[in-house]
């Protein structure tokens, strides 16, 4: 039976880094799961960013909740798509990330996002992301945020499903 | 080998109810697990919470949540709740069932493990909910037992079902 939900690939750092790329993602799938798990050197909020593109060609909505209260923030006009709001993590509390990209390859539309992120030491967050470029998406970047890095442990994995 | 595929079988509330949904004996060859639920039970009111237990432990477990119930949004934190989803309570309409969906990533590893939770009640009457939830088990054992139970001592109704899946990362 056809794979409709596949790893493309993974990695567990094996040191700190500032950021992670999954590059030469092949275009046969038809939405992409970012599933990804950190400590970060200090706090700090992670981002996105896709094909290299480091323009202000991003932007985002989020609902969030900090454990006293419920709030909601946009950015527009970005340099990545903030994945974080509300929350943080750091040397000693995690965060997950849970992302999805739909029709990733098609160069007709721009690309959205739809994410959550979570770390019980500091809040739940669910966001929307957009990258104004209607190129195929070849590449994904992580950024640890600030002057952070990703600790070693950290885990990244990336899947493709197919809708046929 | 699959890379999403579903562990056990679904399991089904019979006639007699059920105090708790139990899967036992996970392997660790997963990379991931995901839970699908659908609840409704038997205490009063228009939902209850479910809440999850890893290897039978109740302890060190801490979870904070942002939420929205058609008028107003809240967010909570607790270090005692071991929120994951939401079951439709007697005060809900009739035949209608809340659902919730987990996702534990890297559940055998040696960390502390991290948890996410989508859930959703909505039955057409004045109270609707859509919780948000991250949730943390201090523990850095292996997770081969997942137990959902409702919050308030009730029953989970007959025709409540929650799915176990493993996800795959190779």
């Amino acid at each position: 039976m056809a794979k409709t939900y596949e790893p493309i690939a993974t990695t567990t750092l094996g040191s700190a880094a500032a950021s992670y790329t999954f590059s030469s993602i092949p275009s046969t799938y038809t939405d992409l799961v970012l599933v990804f798990w950190k400590l970060t050197s200090v706090g700090a909020q992670c981002s996105l960013q896709f094909n290299g593109d480091t323009g202000s060609n991003y932007s985002n909505t989020s609902v969030s909740g900090n454990g006293s209260a419920a709030a909601s923030a946009r950015a527009s006009s970005s340099t990545s798509i903030s994945l974080e709001n509300a929350l943080i993590s750091d040397a000693t509390n995690a965060s997950i990330n849970i992302l999805s990209v739909m029709n990733y390859s098609n160069t007709t539309t721009f690309k959205t996002t739809i994410s959550r992120a979570n770390a019980a030491a500091s809040g739940v967050n669910a966001n929307v992301g957009l990258w104004r470029s209607t190129a195929a998406i070849n590449s994904l970047t992580v950024l640890s945020g600030g002057s952070s890095t990703f600790s070693t442990g950290a885990t990244f994995t990336l899947y493709g499903i197919k809708a046929a | 080998m699959a890379t999403y595929i579903q562990i056990g079988s679904t399991v089904t509330v019979g006639a007699g109810g059920a105090a708790s949904i139990d899967f036992s004996s996970i392997p660790s060859t997963y990379t991931d697990l995901v839970i699908k639920g659908s609840f409704r039970v038997t205490v009063a009111g228009p939902v209850d919470g479910v809440k999850i237990s890893f290897n039978g432990s109740t302890a060190s477990f801490t979870n904070r949540s942002v939420a929205g119930n058609g008028s107003s949004t809240f967010s909570e934190s607790t270090t005692a709740a071991r929120w994951v989803g939401l079951g439709a309570a007697t005060g809900a309409t009739a035949s209608t069932f809340s659902n919730f969906e987990i996702y534990i990533p890297n559940y055998a590893g040696s960390t502390n493990k991290s948890f996410s939770a989508d859930a959703v009640s909505e039955n057409n009457a004045t109270a609707g909910y859509n919780y948000l939830f991250a949730g943390l088990w201090s523990n850095t054992a292996a997770i081969n037992q997942i137990t959902l139970t409702p919050d308030t001592a009730s029953s989970i109704n007959q025709y409540s079902t929650a799915s176990l899946y493993g996800i795959s990362k190779s």
